[in-house]
């Protein structure tokens, strides 16, 4: 294209160009929410490679396998039949709760979303060093594509889910829906504070990453899966252990979701004012955001040596 | 066919890199799991941690359209000085400033992932360097005819050689349309044929008013390329500015801990009574250790000792470029037509270099004395001495021949 034209017109049409654009300064410690806005926008600027960075993960992931990302829902189908029999008929979980098996499934995709974008951004730049070492990009783009792709896995495992409540009629079709927004917002912004904060902590510290999966092991029972808050009520009584309990965001998410997907259930089954706690879990969701990426900014820097 | 300006010619635009005091601090902590920082209380790591100042205090500026060489031993602090520059790593003290679009060409083939295909990576890396997607789709097919790579574009890039993978990430890179391309040693890669293919690209790039940041450990790379030259060591700059100078800089820089490990193993290892006691170069209307002018006279003194007793000996000389060339070779015996035979203990060989027709560069004078029945070293003195040549033109390779051209209009 530029070789029809002669290469000293190119040459003073550049020197033009540049001249009029204004410098922009690389490594300024410059204020936090300044820091926040700027990897923002530059996130933003890089949104088709986003996008790219997802699909190379998602197929990177099932290359070469026949089945390809169907062994993705298999592992929550699997988990879902084992809690089905195990926990709810052998330990009989399921006498208090009908449809025991959409609503376990319904806890499972919430939990999912936010366990898969924490545990794949805690690995996400160690995953991506050569990137990292080698490029400039904004870096919270990784622990970002991790949330994608969890996004991604999430979607499906929605759909099989609203499938799964047509085929046994009772599609959950009212106002609780609604639930399943604030509830989507949580998972998505605790789970990015997380991804992104022990990523760049992961670097340095390369257990980080076998504790966060220890962690999402003890948040899985900690949140109303494969049991009903009900039951924790009946153990704890309406005291403070109880409010600790439900105001995890992750409970709060997976409750939200159940409300949403799971038509079974009284009022009762649920905490009071769950749309109020939600709002402020959410609220502090951002502001631990806000937290997770000033520390990554301040870390960021030596990324490109510590890998 | 594009003409290039002589160097000192290239027209320069407005700053596109400011480098403010720069500095940057490495620290190297030993304990990195988190058992080891719990068990010591991270104490351990604090009283061991080393500070290593990879760059100090680095000031530079850099004009558009200029191509520029970063020098120095390693460890120097090159190759941290342009990921500064590049944004990649941070600096610790001080900051950059620089406007237009700047590719980093570190690594070829960054992002390049195995299971995708070669189009898939060439979407991939291409928005890694920057480009929307519709500006990859429109140099798509120039980015294939460059790589030339035919219809393997479409296999997964695990299955391809080694070449072909260069080919294609060089091809991508090329393409990104920066003004700015930092370039680290990634030329040292691939075949000849596509080293030449770079080298090309390069130009074009100059020509078209790309600022181009080069770190490399080919002088030969530095001269042809670079306007200006940037020599680090141990993290400061030691001299920026014009490349001859700067490569004699180095040049002397890497000499000094030779010259002090050769003195160290010299007389001492002599087999036998006969000795190389030194060796000097002179040229008529020069002054000792001024440069000689190619074309005249230079004539190698080798003093010798120790001979009386040999005979059937000669000495041989060697004219050693920077590069480890062998630019021209003699023997007192081809010269002479004969070996020595009973000499006096002491005296000196001149050889007369007769219109020596060599290329700007400096020379090291290889001396060796040699039995010419038994062909076994006598004595040796490796880089005896050494001297510098200058030519009115620049030069390539070892000779310095006059050439004159003589255009003709055709038709």
């Amino acid at each position: 294209m530029t070789t029809a034209l002669n290469p000293s017109v190119v040459r003073d049409r550049r020197f033009s160009r540049i001249a009029a654009l204004p410098f922009t300064r690389i490594g300024a410690s410059e204020g936090a929410a300044r820091g926040s806005v700027r990897a923002i926008r530059e996130v933003f600027q890089h949104r088709e490679l986003l996008g790219l960075l997802v699909r190379r993960d998602l197929k990177a992931r099932y290359k070469d396998s026949t089945l390809g990302f169907l062994w993705s829902l298999i592992r929550p189908l699997t988990q879902l039949a084992i809690y089905y029999v195990v926990v709810g008929h052998f330990l009989g979980a399921a006498r208090g709760i009908e449809d025991f098996a959409i609503y376990i499934f319904a806890g499972l995709t919430a939990f999912g979303l936010f366990s898969d974008t924490v545990v794949g951004g805690t690995g996400s730049i160690v995953g991506n060093a050569g990137l990292v070492k080698k490029v400039y990009l904004p870096r919270e783009i990784f622990p970002l594509a991790s949330l994608g792709g969890a996004l991604f896995n999430f979607a499906i495992q929605l759909g099989i889910l609203l499938v799964a409540t047509l085929a046994i009629g009772h599609f959950p079709l009212s106002w609780r829906l609604l639930y399943a927004i604030p509830a989507i917002l949580l998972l998505t912004v605790w789970g990015l504070a997380f991804g992104i904060a022990l990523a760049a902590a992961n670097v340095t510290l390369r257990d980080v990453q076998y504790i966060v999966e220890v962690v999402m092991m003890l948040l899985f029972w900690a949140s109303p899966i494969v049991y009903s808050w009900s039951m924790v009520q009946g153990v704890t009584g309406n005291g403070v252990l109880l409010e600790v309990y439900t105001d995890n965001p992750v409970t709060l998410a997976v409750l939200g979701f159940q409300k949403a997907f799971w038509v079974g259930g009284s009022p009762h089954s649920f905490p009071p004012d769950l749309m109020l706690r939600m709002g402020i879990a959410f609220v502090l969701g951002l502001i631990a955001l806000f937290g997770a990426q000033s520390l990554f900014s301040r870390l960021q820097g030596d990324f490109a040596q510590a890998l | 066919m594009a003409i290039s300006e002589p160097r000192a010619a290239r027209a320069l635009g407005p700053e596109v890199i400011r480098v403010s005091s720069v500095s940057k601090r490495f620290v190297m902590r030993q304990d990195n799991s988190l058992k080891e920082r719990l068990v010591t209380l991270g104490v351990a790591g604090r009283k061991h941690r080393e500070d290593f100042w990879a760059l100090r205090d680095v000031t530079l500026s850099i004009r558009a359209g200029s191509t520029v060489g970063l020098i120095g031993h390693n460890g120097s602090g090159k190759s941290t000085l342009l990921k500064v520059i590049g944004g990649i790593v941070q600096p610790s003290r001080g900051g950059v400033e620089q406007r237009g679009r700047i590719a980093a060409l570190l690594e070829l083939g960054a992002g390049f992932h195995p299971d995708l295909t070669g189009r898939e990576n060439v979407f991939l890396n291409a928005a890694i360097l920057g480009l929307s997607r519709e500006e990859t789709e429109s140099r798509f097919d120039d980015i294939l005819a460059f790589a030339g790579i035919g219809d393997f574009i479409n296999t997964q890039v695990k299955f391809y050689s080694s070449g072909m993978y260069v080919r294609l990430a060089f091809a991508v890179a090329i393409h990104s349309d920066p003004d700015i391309l930092l370039v680290d040693e990634v030329l040292a890669v691939g075949d000849e044929a596509f080293q030449r293919k770079c080298l090309d690209k390069i130009m074009e790039f100059q020509e078209e008013g790309r600022t181009i940041v080069l770190v490399t450990h080919s002088m030969d790379q530095v001269r042809e390329m670079c306007d200006y030259v940037i020599l680090l060591d141990h993290g400061e700059v030691i001299h920026q500015g014009d490349p001859a100078e700067a490569i004699e800089r180095f040049r002397e820089m890497l000499e000094q801990p030779r010259q002090d490990s050769d003195q160290s193993t010299a007389p001492e290892d002599t087999k036998g009574p006969e000795t190389i006691v030194g060796a000097r170069v002179q040229s008529p209307g020069v002054s000792p250790g001024a440069v000689i002018p190619s074309g005249q006279d230079v004539v190698v003194t080798v003093d010798v000792a120790g001979v009386a007793e040999a005979s059937n000996w000669v000495c041989a000389i060697e004219l050693e470029s920077t590069l480890g060339q062998i630019a021209f070779a003699t023997s007192s015996e081809w010269s002479l037509g004969a070996p020595f035979e009973g000499t006096p203990d002491r005296f000196s060989i001149a050889f007369r270099l007769e219109q020596a027709a060599l290329a700007a560069g400096r020379y090291a004078v290889n001396v060796s004395l040699i039995d010419a029945l038994t062909f076994e070293h006598l004595d040796d003195a490796p880089q005896a001495c050494v001297f510098d040549v200058v030519t009115p033109e620049p030069t390539r390779g070892v000779v310095r021949i006059a050439t004159s051209v003589d255009v003709t209009a055709k038709g």
